[in-house]
């Protein structure tokens, strides 16, 4: 199978996929005794036109599953609903996707720059001080609570004011000019991107480590070494390339996960991204800024997964696609 | 007699590791801690002194003001006014000592919930106070309350585990061996959830429930609910596994002697499954701990005045707080100590269990 035909073929298999999503995130906040309207009905910005339109639109006086149908055929025209501040709904999210993607992809970068080095470092000196010294930081970068550890990396920036204490700009960002805006970025990305990173390093550099070594046992290092090539040529030439392969795979669980743990990271830091958004919807019951912004989580997720089975295929022409 | 001596070598391995060993000592500290939480606690939960808000940790002497060896002694905190800087101050008050009486009368509690008594570990003279840990913004002594939120923290993980162990094994089960369509359509669904980012459904699910509830019934909800996020993921793993033993013989065999599919299935196949499972629970009660704390943190888990340690953390929110009242981050600083001897103690487990595996030998 080509690949333009597996990507097609991966897109279909999505499809049944999100329609479960869909109809388990919906059926999930419809059990709620939460009233969808009652946030609008509090707002008196709302028009009572927009709020019966609002109400026809969610189809509230027909039975749930025709509910269902109506929310499902709005919303594959793109009509997501307006959220409690009267805004659209599909306008909130397009202003944070960028964000949690900005975000995640620095992290997942940084990630694979740093943990594969590691992980092979640990896995050719393995059971040494080295390797046991890395295994004992990545297991405490794992158990931190990912909100504590912004909490504390909080009191720093607030003690030293070497960074700022949340947010995605400075006040007067609009002014800077185009390499001070990146560098505002930069600086308050800094510590949400630390966060992030000692969390998913662990886990990465453990896999790399533990691949690298099953690698190493296999018949055809063995006779690579029976043949006398170069220790260097050995590892980097055919032990690192089979071992990085199933790693792409992770990138999809690496994805899930950042998405997950990014939203508490979001909501300490203030960052503007999608986890904090979909709080926020969740505290203020704005249902179709809870509703959309799940959807729009597992659409990533699948995403992510779908990406990271194509970029397999290219880099390992073992796997078979089917 | 045969699972006695394998618990009495793999303990007997696990303590050649002497990380893992550390990490099982610190729970079993931990899990003793919050067992005799009544005895060791000076306060009860409920015990708040309003006067001493955000009171720092008591301050315990043991070599009196003659520089003389004497019984442990504290000094109770008076707030004052500080005219300059505009803030409350507190100050020792030193006029009046209060000796630490050990293993004395204090207030009543029922030990392990059925045994009534009124002896604690530590207390001091009924007009005295001892924060040993300072107090929170309701002045309740954050030491005592340490315990009684680890009380729901530590446990409310191997709660979830016993309902969603068992449903994502009998659910892979059922998909791996029946096959076909069945498999097809159950693994669908489980999809469905594990695409959703579990963070995501888990406040949603939390931000349903209704607020007039009592404490009980929220802290079992959110058990359920940490259950449900988590059964997919393993029920898949365990259908993988089923799907490589259902054409063993031993399979075949019960069959052929006529016994139905529900009872190969939870008598035959899925006991072939137990060491994977017991290197997963070890492996998933950390996730469960971080998730009910991040939950709580957020306020749409364990809710006051009950005490959970990331409801304690929900304080530490505030700038003001975590500069000047750092005793606030205790909490913070025990999840992290129990997730890590938790992961500690499961992956020295997953090496003996699983020789092949290399991550920590």
């Amino acid at each position: 199978m080509s690949i333009p035909m597996y990507i097609l073929k991966r897109i279909l298999q999505a499809i049944p996929l999100l329609f479960i999503v869909s109809l388990i995130s919906f059926f999930i906040i419809r059990l709620s005794p939460v009233d969808p309207l009652a946030e609008l009905k509090l707002n008196p910005a709302i028009s009572p036109q927009t709020l019966q339109a609002e109400k026809e639109r969610l189809g509230l006086d027909l039975p749930i599953y025709q509910q269902y149908f109506k929310w499902a055929s709005n919303a594959l025209q793109g009509n997501l609903g307006i959220s409690t501040s009267g805004e659209k709904v599909s306008t909130r999210l397009i202003e944070r996707i960028p964000n949690t993607l900005l975000l995640t992809f620095i992290t997942i970068i940084l990630t694979w720059i740093v943990g594969i080095p590691l992980g092979t470092y640990a896995a050719l000196n393995w059971r040494k001080p080295v390797d046991r010294t890395l295994t004992m930081l990545t297991s405490a970068g794992m158990a931190i609570p990912s909100f504590f550890f912004a909490l504390l990396l909080l009191i720093f920036a607030v003690k030293t004011g070497l960074f700022p204490a949340g947010g995605l700009t400075s006040p007067g960002f609009e002014r800077l000019g185009v390499f001070g805006k990146i560098f505002d970025i930069a600086h308050h990305l800094f510590l949400p991107v630390v966060v992030l990173f000692t969390i998913s390093l662990a886990g990465l550099q453990r896999q790399m480590r533990g691949n690298l070594l099953d690698v190493l046992e296999t018949d055809y290092i063995k006779l690579a070494r029976a043949k006398g090539l170069p220790e260097n040529k050995v590892i980097y030439k055919h032990a690192l390339r089979n071992a990085i392969n199933p790693m792409v795979t992770l990138l999809g669980f690496e994805f899930a996960s950042l998405l997950s743990g990014a939203a508490l990271t979001e909501y300490v830091f203030q960052y503007p991204g999608l986890g904090r958004l979909i709080l926020e919807a969740v505290m203020k019951s704005d249902i179709n800024l809870v509703m959309a912004s799940l959807m729009i989580g597992a659409i990533m997720l699948v995403l992510g997964n779908l990406i990271a089975d194509i970029l397999l295929k290219l880099v390992d022409p073992r796997v078979t696609i089917n | 007699m045969d699972k006695y001596f394998e618990l009495k070598s793999l303990l007997k391995q696990l303590r050649k590791d002497k990380l893992a060993f550390l990490g099982l000592i610190v729970l079993i500290i931990l899990y003793a801690g919050i067992a005799f939480a009544g005895f060791i606690a000076p306060y009860d939960k409920e015990f708040s002194d309003r006067n001493l808000a955000y009171c720092p940790p008591s301050q315990i002497f043991t070599i009196d003001e003659n520089g003389k060896f004497s019984r442990p002694y504290t000094y109770n905190y008076k707030r004052e006014f500080n005219p300059e800087t505009f803030k409350i101050d507190f100050k020792s008050d030193r006029s009046q000592k209060y000796y630490l009486n050990f293993f004395s009368k204090g207030s009543e509690y029922k030990l392990f919930g059925f045994i009534p008594t009124n002896l604690h570990l530590v207390t001091v003279a009924s007009d005295g106070r001892l924060f040993l840990l300072g107090t929170d913004i309701n002045g309740r002594d954050n030491f005592s309350r340490l315990l009684f939120g680890g009380q729901i923290s530590l446990t409310i993980g191997f709660l979830a585990l016993f309902i969603s162990f068992p449903i994502g094994l009998l659910y892979g089960g059922i998909a791996g061996y029946f096959g076909g369509i069945t498999d097809n359509i159950m693994m669908r669904i489980a999809e469905a959830i594990m695409s959703i980012p579990s963070f995501y459904l888990l406040i949603i699910l939390a931000a349903i429930l209704p607020a007039n509830m009592t404490s009980a019934q929220r802290f079992a909800l959110i058990t359920v609910i940490l259950a449900f996020i988590g059964w997919a993921g393993f029920s898949r793993v365990v259908r993988g596994m089923v799907l490589s033993i259902k054409n063993q013989e031993f399979v075949e065999a019960a069959r052929s002697v006529g016994a139905n599919s529900l009872r190969i299935i939870t008598k035959h196949i899925l006991p072939q499954t137990a060491s994977y499972v017991i290197v997963a629970i070890t492996l998933s009660v950390p996730g469960y701990i971080l998730a009910e704390s991040g939950l709580s943190f957020l306020g749409l888990g364990i809710q006051q005045p009950d005490a959970s340690w990331g409801n304690m953390l929900k304080e530490a929110q505030e700038f003001i707080n975590i500069l000047y009242r750092p005793w606030l981050l205790t909490p913070g600083f025990l999840i992290f100590f129990a997730v890590l001897s938790f992961n500690l103690v499961g992956d020295a487990i997953r090496d003996i269990l699983d020789p092949k595996s290399k991550i920590r030998q």
